[in-house]
């Protein structure tokens, strides 16, 4: 009998060795004369136990984790292929039934339903796991009533902003042109982000999908996706997986044998957090430095060479499939208040069990922190919480009762952002945190105007005295000062919202400057 | 320094890389990529060629190069040795991964050890946040790095540690 046996492809399990699991399992198995078949899926995200390797069983998929290669001899003795026998449940990286897992089980994964599940370049698997539906669906609509069906369902951009996608479709689908642009924002430049990387690295068709039905939605035929440079994976993913869609007719001309056409192509950014910046990310395109553009014009009125362009964030388009597929009101039905359906949450930092959870809005940071992070890595109390990356405000502990909503975040001068989450324990130096905004801001600045360019670098020099000790109460002052000229003299969010960090860290741990 | 005959031979390949783009809208960045990855970095010489084949000017092109991160003017060391410095793993001790890769190398960021076996760079954000604090060696990723861990890894790269 053949085992099927699971081991993650995905980047960060492949940087706790999934390559190197998978290689010995293989050797134990031809020298014990075990028939396995490794499938290499992708990574179900719960980072802490990986490399997580999976067996089938009659009952479902049985865990083990954290699994390394010196591991793999004594799962063998203890029978591990077999996943429901005695031993192999005595064995300590036992996890059981992983669908059973709680971490797992309670999440509302609906972007991220085959995350993990499949093998992220199997055609076949994604069509098994209800891949396509979406897109069928939309082939027989009108490309106002699938726009329609993207605005009732609520869905806002996940890339940080918000604004809602179904919106920003209609206002490229009423321009008249010859050409339109798809554009896929996968700078991900957040630190503590990451799910945009597991969607292109583990579920790539579903981000094909997504596009495809943009593009059929407003008329465009041509797509890119800008892709962070830093992310080599995806890129070996993606161009794969483009290449099976493209030779099955789920890319290219006539599209399933419809009247549609879509191209896609994958280009690499090349290492500006400020070309995230979706006007910046266009003149990059064009083949520019990444100077941020005046709004007006938005881009999808005048985006890529001068087309209306929809620039969406992977998790945006990589929702839409289920949208198409379940209806509006069955994505709608989750969340709260103005933010409806779920949200990919990246735990990180400073955090016990970090990963990606996948809920609807509403949550609390205190649950997401403790019931699924387990607390800090450290095991020292949190102290601190960045919330949206490195543009989002610090939180302190009286505020984790916050849900996950983007009013809510609003209300206290936070960003949800796209939802990423760091954990600082008490050993944060707030200070040093506030300078480091001011800091990174100056590296990433495009320099185009002076509260950003000038301001970040004068805010360095600031904080250096106010670490230094140096009056200390006048050069708070100045960095308030600073940051109001910041927050409102900047042309784009780099400068605009770089006080977010600093005037947090101010006002919530004051005792640190 | 780079003898004639590796530079004719690196010259040809460039006008290979730029007859094979130049026509591609928006070339100029994926030209750069395909030129880096084939000569570990844009020779300074080349920015003419470029610049005649997609009709802009050299100062255009140098104005590109310099814009980002991940372009590089000089020949990078064998291998390039990325640590993140990023909030998620500063909140997990990446600030002392820095310090001890530069001691360990006796270089700062962006530059290279002298016998030419690793170039160091700090980066902000690998996507590893979940086990932070990440490093990439080249194109490999790796999470939840200790310091005995990334002695590992400049050793497997070729580097004579300096005492730390
Ligand atoms: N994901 C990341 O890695 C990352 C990094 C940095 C910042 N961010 C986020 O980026 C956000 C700022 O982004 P922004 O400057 O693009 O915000 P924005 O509010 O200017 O725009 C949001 C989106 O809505 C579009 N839009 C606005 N009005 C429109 C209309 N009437 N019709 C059609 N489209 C319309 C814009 O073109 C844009 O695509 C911040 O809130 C931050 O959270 C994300
Ligand atoms: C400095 C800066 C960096 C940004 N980086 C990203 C990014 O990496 N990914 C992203 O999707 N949006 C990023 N954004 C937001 C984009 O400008 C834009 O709002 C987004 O791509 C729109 O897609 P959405 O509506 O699907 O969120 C950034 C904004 C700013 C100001
Ligand atoms: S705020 Fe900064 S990054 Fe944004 S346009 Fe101005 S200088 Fe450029």
């Amino acid at each position: 009998m053949t085992t099927k046996v699971y081991i993650p492809r995905d980047s960060s399990a492949l940087s706790m060795g999934a390559d190197k699991v998978a290689l010995a399992i293989a050797e134990q198995a031809k020298l014990r004369g075990k028939q396995i078949d490794i499938i290499r899926n992708g990574s179900r995200g719960l980072y802490w136990l990986e490399t997580m390797v999976e067996v089938q069983t009659d009952q479902g998929r049985v865990a083990y984790g954290p699994v390394q290669a010196k591991d793999v001899n004594g799962l063998f003795d203890a029978d591990f292929l077999n996943g429901q026998s005695a031993n192999a449940s005595a064995h300590p990286l036992y996890l059981g039934l992983t669908e059973q897992i709680n971490w797992l089980k309670q999440q509302q994964r609906l972007t991220f339903a085959r995350v993990g599940i499949t093998d992220p370049v199997s055609l076949d698997d994604y069509i098994a796991y209800d891949g396509y539906k979406g897109l069928k669906n939309a082939l027989q609509l009108s490309g106002a009533d699938i726009v329609k069906t993207v605005t009732d369902s609520g869905l806002r951009g996940r890339g940080g902003a918000a604004f809602p996608t179904g919106i920003k479709w209609n206002t490229v689908l009423t321009c008249q042109a010859n050409q339109k642009y798809i554009v896929c924002n996968a700078d991900e430049g957040d630190s503590g982000t990451f799910s945009d990387r597991m969607i292109m690295e583990n579920d790539p068709f579903v981000l094909i999908e997504g596009m495809t039905i943009a593009g059929i939605a407003v008329g465009a035929t041509q797509g890119y996706i800008y892709l962070r440079s830093e992310y080599p994976h995806a890129l070996k993913v993606l161009n794969e997986a483009i290449d099976k869609a493209e030779k099955a007719g789920y890319l290219g001309e006539k599209i399933c044998g419809s009247k549609h056409s879509f191209k896609l192509e994958v280009r690499r950014a090349a290492g500006a957090y400020v070309c995230g910046e979706e006007t910046s990310l266009l003149e990059s395109l064009e083949g520019k430095r990444g100077m941020v553009r005046f709004k007006p014009p938005l881009p999808a009125i005048e985006g890529l060479f001068g087309k209306p362009t929809v620039v969406n964030n992977v998790i945006s388009l990589a929702t839409v499939p289920i949208i198409l597929d379940k209806g509006a009101q069955y994505y709608a039905d989750y969340g709260m208040g103005r933010s409806r359906g779920t949200l990919p949450i990246q735990l990180a930092g400073n955090i016990k069990q970090g990963g990606l959870v996948e809920l609807a809005f509403g949550i609390t940071l205190r649950e997401l922190l403790y019931d699924y992070g387990g607390g800090s890595a450290s095991g020292r109390p949190i102290r601190a919480v960045q919330v949206g990356g490195p543009l989002g405000a610090f939180l302190p502990e009286s505020q984790f009762d916050t849900p996950l909503d983007y009013e809510a975040f609003s209300s206290i001068w936070a960003v949800l952002g796209h939802g990423g989450i760091v954990a600082f324990d008490d050993t944060v130096d707030m200070a040093k945190m506030a300078r480091y905004a001011f800091e990174f801001c100056a590296i990433e600045s495009c320099g185009k105007c002076t509260p950003c360019r000038i301001g970040s670098t004068r805010g360095v020099e600031v904080m250096d005295n106010i670490i230094a000790g140096k009056e200390v109460a006048k050069n708070i002052k100045l960095v308030r000062d600073l940051s109001d000229t910041m927050l409102n003299g900047s042309l784009c969010a780099l400068g605009g919202m770089t006080p977010y960090p600093v005037l947090s860290a101010m006002n919530h741990f004051s005792e640190d400057f | 320094m780079q003898d004639l005959q590796e530079k004719q031979v690196q010259g040809k390949e460039i006008d290979r890389l730029v007859a094979q783009y130049k026509s591609m809208p928006g070339a100029l960045l994926p030209l750069l990529h395909a030129i880096q990855d084939s000569t570990g970095f844009i020779p300074e010489t080349c920015y003419a060629t470029i610049a005649q084949a997609l009709s802009l000017s050299v100062a255009e092109v140098h104005g590109v190069v310099t814009f980002y991160h991940h372009f590089k003017t000089h020949q990078p060391g064998q291998h390039v040795l990325q640590i993140c410095r990023a909030e998620s793993c500063q909140a997990m001790g990446s600030a002392n991964l820095e310090a001890h890769a530069k001691k360990c190398l006796n270089i700062d960021y962006h530059q290279t050890t002298d016998d030419r076996a690793i170039t160091l760079a700090p980066v902000y954000c690998l996507g590893n946040c979940a086990l932070s604090p990440a490093v990439m060696l080249d194109e490999e990723l790796y999470g939840r790095v200790s310091i005995a861990d990334l002695d590992a890894l400049m050793l497997e790269a070729g580097a004579s540690l300096a005492k730390a």
